[in-house]
């Protein structure tokens, strides 16, 4: 997939609220899918819808040969470099007859604070003036930080192109004012693309419906924006735990690590010399001794 | 496989305990050319900075030894180059970790280990090249009159002191590099760079006594000297790699397998307890030298296989994670 234009004509930086500020500053305002999971029939119409729209290829020699999970009536399984939408199936069936299917449609999160784009070697990931997160194909060599840093497992390395891609949320569509491929796609309106601000209002609104319900663990992931990551731009409504969905329950910044570890080192460097010069230095004053002996 | 969290997720929870937040990442495919960039790394960084430091505080008699490790330091920096960019998805964009594509611009974040990484070998290799350029004058294999101002003093130290500061980068950075990640074990300790860093250390000097008794060279008081600072540096890595594991805490539990095998037999026992204990159990340290030094290198290698390939085997499928 080409790197979108305007999304290439962006600087690149490292700095996510700094991208974050030029982007919003310049342009639009911030974009992006809320998915209902309760409301997920499990019809993966949205994988086909982006698999069709994205133009990539199907997993294993194409169809002819089905892989079969052996797992689950899910066969995706994962999301991965060629498959950027993937509807989980968490099958929660304590006894055969008892028990329920859970759906969600599972895509990247396009993080306010987003860990792939910080670590990016390259400066291949950007921030779009959507607030969304994209990968330029043509800048990407392949190094796999990004797969390391993303807290969801989302990224990938695509083994057609060779360089790591997820998605991309549609920006050629959206950047047209067209609607993203899975939410156009989706039959029961499970993904819903938007304003984040308007979805967010309509994710309440579901939530506090659920729970009046009975729904007592209806929440919301993601849709804080003084949560974790600043928040997701893909924001997701549960019905249990997040690691029941397998969602981490607080997705971190990876340079949390950066200051301990490199102190750690730096001192462990310092030590090491000390100890090195002091033993050969040692070594020095007795064949300084010797020689002032001869 | 063992499903750690599933739709039976308080059931496994309450069993297993509630895993890291690492745990529901996928392995960045970080395999044998990472492994062997990060064993032959940490031998060239530490083999720089044990010739610098041999250069800057030792004996005469010591230049053999010198020579063998900015030898040993420039190789090396050559194959992890190579072995750096044969992993790439997409090798001949290997500048784009330097250069802007679409700009010309350099391409550096100081907050990235991998964009620092990319930079910081570039350093070593340039002081790698100076030391290597200063011994091939003085084994006169280049005759270059020009190249006699590499021995004045000002040159020689800052060259030596910049073979310092590259040598400890070189074999400690790579450990940070895991750790600025949201990967299990890499992401959960921030003591990954420390303990490469000394493994990197003990192997060069390891590497170097090989070497030098392969080739016949025997300097029993500069022998001496290394094997005390080796046995120093393998004392402090299994300690740092007790402090390592520990402060893992629950996600130690993804060492429950091959990969702890291997990191107690082979990393602790074989890599670091037996030489030790060799080097200590006979008359002279100087003995068994060969044989102390491939079981530190062995030991060497097994640590990063055991990182790497630990975290490694964790994996998403479905709502279900994998180790």
């Amino acid at each position: 997939m080409g790197a979108p234009a305007a999304a290439r004509a962006l600087p690149i930086l490292g700095e996510t609220r700094a991208v974050l500020a030029h982007s919003t500053a310049a342009t639009a305002e911030p974009m992006g899918f809320f998915t209902d999971t309760t409301v997920c029939i499990g019809c993966k119409a949205c994988e086909v819808a982006c698999k069709e729209w994205n133009q990539l290829p199907a997993r294993g020699d194409g169809g002819a040969h089905l892989q079969m999970s052996g797992l689950s009536y899910d066969n995706t399984l994962r999301l991965d470099g060629t498959t950027w939408r993937h509807v989980k199936f968490i099958e929660q069936f304590p006894e055969p007859y008892n028990g329920r299917w859970l759906m969600m449609s599972d895509v990247c999160k396009h993080c306010v604070q987003a860990p792939c784009l910080e670590v990016c070697p390259t400066g291949a990931i950007i921030r779009t003036e959507f607030d969304t997160v994209v990968i330029q194909s043509d800048t990407c060599n392949g190094c796999r930080d990004c797969i390391a840093a993303c807290p969801f497992g989302v990224i990938d390395i695509n083994h057609v192109s060779g360089t790591a891609q997820k998605c991309t949320l549609c920006y050629d569509r959206t950047s047209v004012g067209l609607e993203p491929a899975c939410s156009k796609a989706c039959p029961t309106d499970s993904i819903q693309f938007g304003p984040i601000a308007e979805l967010q209002q309509r994710a309440q609104r579901r939530v506090d419906q659920l729970q009046a319900q009975g729904e007592s663990k209806a929440q919301l992931y993601g849709a804080d924006r003084n949560g974790p990551l600043g928040g997701l731009n893909a924001f997701f409504l549960l019905v249990d735990e997040p690691e029941a969905y397998g969602l981490p329950r607080e997705p971190k910044m990876p340079t949390r690590n950066l200051a301990p570890s490199s102190m750690l080192s730096a001192l462990g460097a310092v030590v090491m010399t000390v100890i090195g010069a002091l033993t050969l230095r040692a070594r020095r004053l007795v064949a300084v001794a010797k020689e002032k002996a001869q | 496989m063992t499903p750690l969290a599933c739709g039976l997720w308080p059931l496994a929870s309450a069993l297993q305990g509630v895993p890291s937040d690492t745990f529901f990442t996928e392995p960045p495919h970080f395999r044998w050319l990472i492994i062997l960039y990060f064993f032959v790394g940490g031998v060239s960084g530490g083999a720089l900075l044990v010739s610098s430091l041999l250069r800057l505080f030792g004996a005469p008699e010591d230049r053999a030894f010198i020579r063998l490790g900015v030898y040993l330091s420039f190789i090396g920096m050559v194959v992890s180059a190579i072995l750096l960019i044969l992993d790439l998805g997409v090798p001949l964009r290997f500048w784009h970790m330097l250069i802007q594509n679409n700009t010309g611009a350099p391409m550096f974040k100081w907050w990235s280990p991998m964009s620092v990484g990319a930079w910081g070998l570039l350093v070593f290799g340039f002081f790698s090249g100076l030391a290597t350029l200063r011994v091939l004058r003085d084994d006169r294999r280049l005759s270059w009159s020009t190249l006699e101002f590499l021995h004045r003093a000002p040159i020689s130290n800052f060259s030596a002191i910049g073979g310092i500061l590259g040598g400890l980068f070189l074999a400690g950075y790579t450990g940070v590099l895991l750790s600025v990640s949201n990967r299990p074990i890499w992401a959960d300790s921030s003591w990954i760079g420390l303990l490469f860093l000394l493994s990197g250390i003990s192997t060069s000097v390891a590497a170097l006594l090989l070497i030098a008794r392969w080739q016949g060279l025997i300097v029993a008081s500069t022998e001496e000297r290394l094997q005390r600072f080796d046995r120093i540096a393998l004392t402090l890595e299994l300690v740092v790699l007790v402090i390592f594991v520990v402060s893992l805490g629950s996600v130690a539990r993804a060492f429950f397998n091959a990969s702890g095998v291997l990191l107690l037999l082979g990393v602790v026992g074989v890599g670091i307890l037996m030489p030790l204990r060799m080097e200590r159990g006979s008359a002279s340290p100087r003995e068994n030298v060969a044989t102390v030094s491939i079981l530190v290198l062995f030991g060497g290698l097994a640590l990063r296989v055991v990182v790497l390939l630990g975290s490694e085997q964790v994996h998403v499928a479905g709502a279900q994670v994998f180790r």
